[in-house]
């Protein structure tokens, strides 16, 4: 761990893969600038990788001071030991006084790593994040401008909010698509720090053998709209009207993990806790009951449209809107009243 | 090949069927009004381990951190067939975060000693951090293979994991020792074994034991009733029934990194979720309701 540092920048993991950044860092570097300025220090990125060119540019596009470049050819693939051997490295060397790490695959494999060999906090799964002052209840000490790390637990019944007096770095990994997504300034400027982090061959355990990635067909955290069917949709076929519904909208298809086990849609569609986390405009649930997974994916949501037979069903009192009824029946009379809007 | 093969499962609250008895009139949850479940993934985990012990021998060694009514998920562990389990129990652990839970959890698998594989189940449903198992990996210094879901190969003391990585999967090759986080679609854990069910129904650990003797002979002094204990305990080591207990000084803990001492993180505030019914508009499933809807949705900007 490192002492308590006010100083320090608040940094972001950059995950990269083959070159190209995971959208949760950009949403990070908007938050990270966010918390920076309200605490007046700058914002750092962390970028390990080979042949990185125009990734330093982007970062700071979307907000970092600084982007810490390690450009080795042992670190073109991600391997946890490697990985965490640099970022073990740099915050020794900087001292930052937040970390922050998308809660990816790939996040939640190094970040814990991370914290271990610092000997400091960790809190995962984040889906705010603020500072502010803390008491502590134990001393009476009042601890200045702390990251509240806030994040479901308890199977989403409960909302922690979580912090690290003093065993610094204040590390979070935190869930895709809860921070909204700054317009980036190509016009801003930062500076590019390369930096040498020496990789032996021993953090290299592991040998890639095979991989396969299927390219991202379904873009749920990017939707303005989300049409969402669950079990009481009843069959593959039926199906279609909520396909149908969100190509009039021009929204996005999501699902709820029932409708995915029973094999109505594909896993890429499934919202809520083991799913995608989404936060659209607008989120129509047909034929879903609303479990408590499915909640924690989908209940930030601006509007909520509920569609269910069942006039007891949870998403109901979770909805702004509520429409007991048949959803067989109802979407058709959506789509014809979406198609006559003036 | 034999293989040697360390278990690391967790007692939880079932999390996944709250309901509002389980809320306490401050909002917070009740964890005496959740039934206690062995970690779903954790079942996975074992099976791993049991299916690596058929195939190649070995042995299979549960071990748990928790209160003595974590022994329940320790006899289920003996049920389905580990050869060994033993349990951390000790109050100077309570309040440890997952830093102090991996570190009390290496210094354990450190005292067991030989092991070829530790495997832990990716995540526990009661915190979802996913993070003890990557943390004890860091402390006992061996690589890490997160989110198995299907052991591909094994021999010669180098192991192929399939790994599903969200958008996909990869293969990765590892020599042992290493640890491993299962995913729940990496098998289909076996059902308790009848046989062993009879057998190690009647498993105890020793504070379990002391609470039994507690209770049967409340008038007894003191000295008797650890006699008492100290007789059942070693009758039932004897009958291979004693289910190890461990306490912090067992396992050589420096009781600086364990429970609150140890732990970085604290507990600032917990809100209970309430459902809020704030700005709720019932729609009537007719066109004119529906059409109403469609039109409030234009006039605000919500569908452009």
């Amino acid at each position: 761990m490192i002492e308590v540092n006010r100083q320090g920048e608040v940094w972001v993991f950059a995950e990269q893969e083959d070159g190209s950044l995971h959208d949760v860092v950009l949403e990070l570097c908007g938050k990270a600038r966010q918390l920076a300025d309200r605490l007046g220090v700058r914002v750092g990125a962390v970028l390990p990788g080979s042949n990185l060119d125009d990734l330093p540019q982007r970062l700071i596009a979307h907000g970092a001071d600084n982007v810490y470049l390690v450009d080795n050819e042992r670190l073109a693939h991600y391997q946890t030991g490697s990985y965490a051997r640099v970022l073990t490295t740099l915050i020794e060397k900087h001292k930052p006084q937040i970390v922050m790490y998308g809660a990816t695959p790939l996040g939640r494999d190094l970040a814990p790593r991370v914290a271990s060999t610092l000997r400091a906090g960790m809190t995962a799964d984040c889906t705010d994040l603020e500072i502010d002052d803390v008491k502590d209840p134990r001393s009476d000490t009042v601890h200045e401008k702390l990251l509240l790390q806030i994040r479901p637990a308890f199977g989403g019944n409960i909302i922690a909010t979580i912090v690290n007096f003093d065993q610094w770095p204040q590390m979070a990994t935190v869930r895709e698509g809860v921070m909204p997504l700054l317009e980036p300034d190509p016009s801003r400027e930062g500076r590019v720090v390369s930096e040498q982090v020496e990789i032996d061959l021993s953090l290299l355990a592991l040998k890639l053998i095979e991989r396969h990635i299927e390219p991202r067909t379904v873009n749920l955290k990017g939707a303005r709209v989300i049409v969402a069917g669950g079990a009481g949709v009843g069959s593959k076929e039926n199906f279609r009207v909520i396909h149908e519904l969100a190509g009039v909208i021009g929204g996005a298809v999501g699902a709820s993990r029932a409708a995915v086990d029973s094999g109505y849609i594909g896993k890429e569609h499934q919202v809520g806790q083991t799913g995608t986390t989404v936060r659209p405009a607008l989120y129509i649930a047909a034929g879903i009951s609303g479990a408590i997974q499915h909640r924690a994916g989908m209940e930030e949501s601006a509007k909520i449209i509920a569609i269910n037979k069942d006039p007891n069903a949870p998403i109901l009192s979770l909805a702004h809107y509520g429409i007991v009824g048949d959803l067989n029946k109802v979407i058709p009379m959506m789509i014809k009243a979406l198609r006559e809007r003036p | 090949m034999p293989y040697d093969s360390i278990v690391c499962v967790k007692q939880v609250p079932d999390t996944a069927n709250v309901t509002a008895d389980a809320m306490k009139d401050d909002g917070t949850v009740n964890r005496a009004a959740l039934p206690a479940i062995f970690n779903p993934e954790d079942l996975h985990a074992l099976e791993t381990a049991l299916e690596i012990r058929e195939a190649f021998g070995g042995t299979v060694t549960a071990a748990s951190m928790g209160p003595p009514k974590a022994a329940d998920v320790l006899r289920e562990c003996l049920y389905r067939g580990a050869d060994r389990a033993i349990l951390i129990t000790d109050r100077r652990a309570a309040a440890s975060d997952t830093l102090a839970t991996s570190y009390i959890l290496a210094k354990a698998i450190e005292t067991v000693g030989r092991y070829d594989f530790v495997f832990c189940g990716r995540q526990a449903i009661d915190g979802d951090t996913a993070q003890v198992g990557p943390q004890c990996a860091e402390k006992l210094g061996i690589p890490q293979v997160t989110y198995l879901e299907q052991l591909v190969s094994l021999s010669e003391r180098v192991v192929r994991i399939r790994r599903n990585v969200g958008r996909g999967w990869e293969i990765v090759e590892a020599e042992l020792p290493v640890l491993v986080t299962v995913l729940e679609s990496a098998n289909k854990p076996r059902p308790p074994a009848a046989k062993r069910v009879m057998r190690f129904k009647r498993a105890r650990v020793e504070a379990e034991i002391a609470r039994e003797v507690g209770g049967e002979l409340a008038d007894a002094s003191d000295d008797q009733r650890q006699a008492e204990v100290e007789r059942r305990a070693a009758e039932l080591k004897r009958a291979g029934l004693l289910i190890e207990q461990w306490s912090l000084d067992d396992i050589g803990a420096d009781l600086s990194r364990c429970g609150h001492r140890g732990s970085p993180t604290r507990v600032h505030r917990i809100q209970a979720i309430v459902l809020t019914k704030e700005g709720h508009t019932d729609i009537p499933p007719t066109a004119e309701g529906i059409g109403q809807l469609i039109h409030e949705l234009v006039i605000d900007r919500t569908l452009g």
